[in-house]
């Protein structure tokens, strides 16, 4: 479904302004508000059917979400680009509901090409949809690294992250500290090649894509639990191949599966192990997988094309 | 005149209802709303010259100390004159839910013999960090007042309250019958604070320290008890991270006999543990240390003997970082268990599965959502006596939806445990059809909190808004008392909940509604409306105006980030004087907005000791 383009930031703030009488005297406010922080004036507002609320609220970002954001900019978008999120989200649920349903969450905004595709409608993530717009113009607001950030800072009894929305979902400090520090902890633990249970999080970045993902290894058993789930999660790009191909119980991946990969699609998976090297998913057992894998790259498969031929010899002589 | 005697042997429910029923006769007739001296001792006062009223005072106070619930007790004192008086010289527990409802002068003046004293402070959303610091909730004025009129005060239970280890040493060191401490959520002192308690407070009981915002400089307070002290019945240092010392604690433990809760923190060791459980067979109640130890097959074996001989435990928590390992030497103890909190343990849906298998007799159940689905389709099947069931995230802002649970598991939940009440149940997806289909299985529902972790998320197989769901819960849930709210909301959901939720007590919204006309039903429609917490809605200066004859029923109303300006505030403010209408602005907004909105009814006027950003209109 395609942006709709009459909901742009700035012409739904005049008719949100002008739909609601009391808030007449924030347009005035809102040019004002612009100098003080350009902020407003940036991708932030694509795809962010604004309200009378941003502009009433357009230095509230400061406050709202902690006390640093005027030093920390990166942050601090990304805070103004939730808070709008918020206000964004209360004027549009009424319009939301009068578009087709397929719409979802509204906030979806510029990279929304890239998110109605993403699995089911509704995994509008904060995340993705805080590197959608940003991503384009500011270029570094990376939800990947922002969630690295706030397990870093959450070491002592910090504050919620910043880079979340303030208060939400709403636990309790004590909870959120206290399992922030153990998730760290063991991100630590596996990272490092110690057994672990429960979470073994690597970055996943897809040439082209505007930001990165990170998921749990751990919680897959296999290849085409993998591939199925990465699938789903960058499925506007074509890698279904392994979802369709990978037959259950094999660890490895049979050659015709890397064929119809290179063939069929233009991307290619590929971890980075312990070694630093870069290697084609899919080669070792499941296991040896897990415990080598630092981080995943879906690749252009032309980039990849020195690679497979060797892989597929390896295939063939396993097999 | 008529005299009634009453045994003392009376049942308690005879006697309530007795009052009941005294109570109503006497509202409705005016000749009984006569004034009289109130300062009568009950030792001393002649009989009652009501001729309705047949017993003297004396018995009319022993009457009246039956009764516990600060609730009756307010209806009683309403009755008139005399039993205003009667209760007044009978009460020994206070309950203050608000404590800038009340001054400590009005409290001292009302009751004289307090005993034992609740107090909570600051909005529920300060949890939530939606709170500034320095807001206030200070105990300290209390404390001054407490001691000159209050010196045999035993009990203090605090919650959201805001103490610094100065008062906890005036505390410590002005009630010398003082027994029991509760700290739930507070914040502003350290453990230094805790040692004066611990040095002073000889006849301590309880100490109870949960989830505050503390500073923990070390565990050397727990070695600040006497020898002289065994008195001790309730430990809970769970939430402290600083290491005590093992010895001070052992020997602690040993010579209090009658220690029923010992909850310790995750500087205890598991075969430290098995020390403890071994000289406390008699806990009811145990907080685990770290499960994360190498055990060898031996101190394995007593660990698991150990639990076994805790013939009286009810209630485990605890489970600190991962714990999969020793998980199975709980087995022996999980039969009689009532209460299991493993809301800080990652375990998975096979490890939930086998503990839940031997829990048959579990009441509440808190969990994380690592155990999934499928561990919650094991506590479908394994507790069907499940009454209460709480659903953490362990990764909140993980936006993956593979992990975590979803509509399935509360399903499996609903289908096996009929009993079900209270709920808590953090997810990234959920269904109307499925909440409608759980509300079918489980119409008890008094507590019903769904958190759905994305703000405004749709139902995800229908993309329509969660409207019907939660319309379905107030229409088939008619004892609800409490409701959060989550997801794609609009009026039509607030619409429901003023039509048909008339027990409704306490509501909470955030990233919901419409327009104003939400807010309004519900204010028009929820007769029992207590607490109203609003984050981030679509409610304006008519929502709010709305209420204007409503707040004086209610304790609180919170709105923040909604549309409200400081002119209805105003307006609000002048024409409820009794209502404290308290504005936050955040930093740089417009003058005219109100940003964060906290409104309560009061009889103690204005704060005297509110900061500079809070403004009280």
């Amino acid at each position: 479904m395609s942006f709709p383009e009459e909901h742009d930031y700035i012409g739904l703030t005049d008719s949100s302004s002008m739909e609601n009488p009391s808030s007449s005297s924030i347009v005035s406010t809102e040019s004002e508000k612009n100098s003080v922080l350009n902020l407003k004036e940036t991708e932030l507002r694509l795809g962010l059917p604004g309200s009378d609320f941003h502009e009433k609220k357009a230095g509230t970002g400061v406050s709202l979400f902690g006390k640093d954001l005027k030093d920390e900019v990166n942050n601090g978008f990304s805070q103004i680009l939730l808070k709008n999120f918020v206000s964004g989200a209360k004027r549009v649920f009424s319009d939301a509901i009068d578009e087709s349903g397929k719409w979802g969450f509204p906030l979806k905004g510029g990279s929304e090409v890239d998110m109605e595709n993403c699995g089911s409608e509704n995994t509008n993530t904060l995340q993705c949809s805080l590197a959608g717009p940003s991503g384009k113009e500011i270029g570094n607001s990376n939800p990947a690294k922002l969630v690295e950030d706030k397990k870093n800072e959450n070491n002592s009894t910090a504050p919620a992250s910043k880079a979340q929305l303030l208060g939400w979902p709403p636990i309790q400090s004590f909870r959120k500290n206290t399992l922030a520090t153990t998730n760290l902890s063991k991100n630590n633990d596996d990272v490092e090649g110690k057994s672990g249970l429960g979470c073994l999080y690597v970055k996943v970045s897809m040439d082209g894509a505007p930001y990165l993902r990170k998921i749990n290894l751990k919680t897959y058993c296999s290849y085409a639990e993998l591939s199925s789930f990465l699938g789903k999660m960058f499925s506007c790009f074509t890698i279904g191949q392994y979802a369709s191909h990978g037959l259950p119980g094999q660890e490895h991946l049979r050659e015709n599966c890397l064929k119809n990969l290179l063939h069929g699609s233009e991307y290619v998976l590929t971890y980075e192990d312990k070694d630093g090297d870069w290697m084609l998913v899919g080669d070792v057992p499941w296991e040896m997988f897990t415990d080598s894998c630092k981080r995943l790259r879906i690749m252009k498969g032309s980039d990849a094309t020195g690679l497979a031929p060797r892989a597929m010899q390896k295939c063939r002589n396993q097999s | 005149m008529q005299v009634v005697w009453l045994r003392s042997s009376l049942a308690l429910r005879d006697l309530q209802a007795f009052i009941q029923h005294t109570v109503v006769y006497c509202k409705m007739d005016p000749k009984l709303q006569k004034t009289k001296n109130s300062s009568s001792n009950s030792a001393n006062s002649p009989d009652s010259t009501h001729s309705l009223f047949p017993f003297p005072d004396e018995v009319l106070e022993r009457v009246l100390s039956f009764l516990h619930s600060h609730k009756d007790r307010s209806s009683v004192s309403l009755v008139c004159k005399d039993w205003y008086d009667a209760e007044r010289w009978t009460r020994t527990k206070l309950f203050i839910g608000n404590c800038y409802s009340v001054s400590p002068e009005i409290v001292a003046r009302r009751f004289p013999r307090i005993k034992s004293v609740t107090l909570k402070g600051k909005p529920r959303f300060s949890d939530f960090n939606l709170v500034p610091q320095h807001w206030g909730a200070d105990v300290h004025s209390w404390l001054v007042v407490f001691a000159k009129v209050y010196p045999f005060l035993e009990e203090l239970r605090l919650k959201r309250m805001t103490l610094n280890d100065e008062s906890l040493k005036f505390l410590a060191t002005s009630f010398p019958g003082f027994k029991a401490l509760s700290l739930l959520s507070c914040e502003g002192f350290s453990t230094d604070g805790l040692k004066a308690i611990a040095t002073h407070c000889k006849n301590l009981t309880e100490l109870d320290i949960q989830e505050n915002g503390m500073d923990d400089l070390g565990g050397g307070w727990l070695s600040c008890f006497s020898e002289n002290c065994s008195s001790l019945e309730v430990l809970n240092f769970a939430s402290l991270n600083s290491e005590v010392s093992f010895d001070a604690l052992e020997k602690l433990v040993r010579r209090c006999k009658s220690l029923r809760i010992l909850k310790v923190n995750k500087s205890i060791t598991l075969d430290q543990l098995q020390q403890l459980l071994v000289l406390a067979p008699q806990l009811i109640e145990l907080g685990t240390g770290s499960f994360q130890q190498e055990l060898t097959p031996l101190q394995y074996e007593g660990l698991g003997i150990a639990f076994s001989n805790c013939k009286n435990l009810q209630t485990l928590s605890g489970f600190w970082e991962d714990t999969s390992l020793h998980l199975p030497v709980l087995y022996s103890a999980c039969p009689s268990l009532t209460f299991l909190n493993l809301s800080y343990a990652t375990l998975r849906s096979g490890e939930l599965a086998k503990i839940v298998a031997h829990s048959p007799n579990i009441r509440r159940l808190w969990v994380l959502d690592t155990v999934g689905d499928k561990g919650l389709e094991a506590v479908g099947s394994s507790c069907p006596f499940l009454e209460e069931l709480r659903v953490f995230p362990a990764d909140p802002f993980e936006q993956d939806l593979h992990h975590g649970v979803t509509e399935a598991g509360f399903l499996a939940v609903s289908r096996g445990c009929r009993k079900l009440h209270y709920v808590l149940y953090f997810c990234r997806q959920m269904t109307n059809a499925a909440v409608a289909t759980i509300v079918q299985n489980c119409p008890d529902f008094t507590h019903f909190r769904l958190c759905i972790m994305n703000p405004g998320e749709r139902d995800y197989l229908t993309n329509e808004p969660m409207d019907e769901a939660f319309g379905a819960v107030v229409k088939t849930c008619t004892n609800l008392r409490r409701l959060a709210l989550s997801g794609l909301l609009t009026d039509l959901t607030f619409e429901y909940i003023g039509k048909y939720a008339k027990n409704l007590e306490a509501l909470s919204v955030a990233f919901a509604g419409s327009s104003d006309r939400g807010m309004q039903c519900v204010l028009q429609g929820c007769p029992k409306l207590r607490k109203l917490e609003i984050r981030d809605c679509p409610f304006g200066n008519a929502a709010l105006l709305s209420g204007i004859e409503k707040y004086e029923t209610m304790r609180s109303l919170w709105m923040s980030a909604c549309n409200v300006t400081m002119s209805a505030c105003k307006l609000l403010a002048k024409e409820m004087p009794r209502l404290n209408v308290e504005v936050m602005r955040d930093e740089g907004s417009d003058e005219s907005q109100a940003d964060k909105v906290y409104i309560y009814r009061t009889v103690a006027g204005s704060r005297r000791d509110a900061p500079p950003f809070v403004v009280t209109l």
